[in-house]
This record gives structure tokens, C-alpha cells and sequence, in this order.
């Protein structure tokens, strides 16, 4: 249960929902930037490995 | 075995790649406990009532904002220095993630202020330094983005973080220069002849260490990430070209 945060529970609630959010979103486009650069690095090297070079 | 082995991109991967899992694990448990702490298991302040759970969240961002501007002119010194990629990149992972700190110690500290101030902003030495610092670190990632050829970028941006350093240790000190305004000084010091009957209670410095570990870890989890990223994404352009010249 959330404690009784009194009258500046708007205010602290608020804080922390807008951080947390901030976190989560910078968490999730640097792993999405992450897989992205893994499958195409795959894929360049598929092709050089398929052209033999 | 030197430390400028792992400037290699090779051995950086390999040895990021093994860091990494437990990074995650450490900084997660660290983050997720520290806040959970903060948040749920501490004593409303007797003049700040329940807004003094935001220093978990506040005070660990502030100073990774200018730690992670610290590290930035580090790995830019050496990229200027040494000429080692990584460490440019290393530079321009981190970018992202001090913005972010930044923008969150911000923030917090508006909806902080609000009630304890009576207003949501002032231009007060280090609130003013720190929205300076938020505005370099715009123009950091921008000219990054903006220069194609990026040995000529990650000179550029080096010298950009040279400049931006001045604001990153105003921001550490400006209470101290000024001694006005209205945030208060350090909340927790330790340095030599610091009154440590200044710093704050027990109640609240356990779960803020953890909550800043947690955000360390954090940030070293990210960088490593990101950079890897940015290592990927140079092999790739690489390969790219040579494939476009045969």
C-alpha cells in the first residue's frame, strides 16, 4: 500500500511517476537501439560472409 | 596488461559483454531496493513532511548529471589525446543519460520547490547553472548528430565538453561561490573538515547510498550498453562501405 504521504502526496507521487517514466524510457531505446544494431551488423556481416570476402 | 587494451573495440566487446548481466542484475536490485526504501520504509521529515522522499530520486540524479559531464571530458580528453574510438563513443553513449539525470534533478527539484520554496523555480546560482548544463548537453547530442564525418565529430563534440565543464563544476559549486539563493548545499559530505552533523539523518542516508548506487549502476550498465551500440553501428557502416566500393 502506498503510505499516507499528506498533503504533498501530489507532489511526491508526482515526482517519482514523471522519474521513473524518464528512466524506463531511456532504458527502453538504448536496449531497442541495441537489437537493432545487433540485426543489422548480422545481417552485413551475412552478406559479406555469403560473398566470400 | 594495460588499460589501453580494452580501447580495442574487440576486447571492449568481449569484455563488456561479460560485465553487462551482472551490471544489470546489480543495478536493478540496487535501484528497485534503494527507491523501495526511500519511498515506503522512511519517517516523513519533521519541517518537509512526506516531500522529502524525493531526495532519493533528486539528490542521485543531480549528481550523476555532473559526474556523467565529468566523464564525458575525461573520454574526450583521451579521444583528443590518444585517438582511441571507444572512448569518443564512450563520450556519446553517456550524452543521452546525463540529459536524462539532468532533466529528471530538474524536475524534481521544481516539484520540490514548490511546496518548501513557494515556487517552482528561481534563478538561483545552481538551479540556473544546472538548466545551463541541460541545455549543453542538448547541444552536445545535436552537434554529434550533425557532423556526418565522425573523427571530425568526435573532436568537435570534445572540445564542446571542454567548454561545458565550467558549467558542470558550477553546478557542483555555485552554492559555495555565491553563498545566496535558495537551494541549500550538499546534503550528504564527505570531505576533509566537512560537519558531518550537516548531512542527513541516518533514516534517510542508508536508503539514499543504496538509491545512488543503484543509479551508478545504472549508469554503468547504460554506457556499456550504448556504447556497444555505437560499436555495432560504426562495423556496420564500415562493412557498408567497403561492400558499396567492391
Amino acid at each position: 500500500m502506498i503510505p499516507d504521504l499528506g498533503k504533498y502526496g501530489d507532489a511526491v507521487l508526482s515526482a517519482y511517476g514523471v522519474s521513473v517514466v524518464m528512466l524506463l524510457v531511456l532504458v527502453g531505446l538504448s536496449i531497442r537501439a541495441s537489437v537493432k544494431s545487433k540485426r543489422m551488423l548480422d545481417i552485413e556481416e551475412q552478406k559479406v560472409r555469403n560473398n566470400g570476402r | 596488461m594495460s588499460l589501453w587494451e580494452y580501447a580495442n573495440p574487440v576486447k571492449f566487446m568481449a569484455l563488456s559483454g561479460k560485465i553487462l548481466p551482472a551490471a544489470t542484475i546489480l543495478s536493478t536490485l540496487c535501484l528497485l531496493g534503494g527507491l523501495y526504501w526511500g519511498f515506503f520504509l522512511t519517517p516523513d521529515d519533521y519541517k518537509q513532511g512526506s516531500t522529502v522522499k524525493i531526495i532519493f530520486l533528486h539528490v542521485p540524479a543531480a549528481t550523476l548529471a555532473i559526474n556523467v559531464w565529468v566523464m564525458m571530458l575525461i573520454t574526450s580528453l583521451i579521444w583528443l589525446i590518444r585517438r582511441h574510438h571507444v572512448s569518443a563513443l564512450a563520450a556519446r553513449a553517456a550524452a543521452p543519460i546525463g540529459m536524462t539525470m539532468t532533466l529528471i534533478a530538474l524536475f524534481t527539484g521544481a516539484i520540490w520547490g514548490k511546496p518548501m520554496w513557494g515556487t517552482y523555480w528561481a534563478w538561483d546560482p545552481r538551479l540556473t547553472s544546472f538548466m545551463i548544463l541541460f541545455v549543453f548537453y542538448l547541444g552536445y547530442i545535436a552537434l554529434w548528430n550533425a557532423i556526418e564525418d565522425s573523427d571530425t565529430a568526435a573532436d568537435l563534440t570534445s572540445i564542446l565538453c571542454m567548454v561545458g565543464s565550467v558549467f558542470a563544476l558550477l553546478s557542483r559549486y555555485a552554492v559555495n561561490f555565491w553563498n545566496q539563493g535558495l537551494h541549500q548545499g550538499a546534503s550528504v559530505s564527505m570531505a576533509n573538515g566537512a560537519d558531518v552533523s550537516q548531512n542527513v539523518h541516518p533514516d534517510y542516508l542508508y536508503p539514499l547510498a543504496l538509491s545512488g548506487l543503484g543509479f551508478v549502476m545504472l549508469l554503468i550498465t547504460l554506457v556499456l550498453l550504448r556504447t556497444r551500440t555505437l560499436i555495432r553501428q560504426r562495423r556496420t557502416a564500415a562493412l557498408q562501405a567497403r561492400e558499396a566500393l567492391a
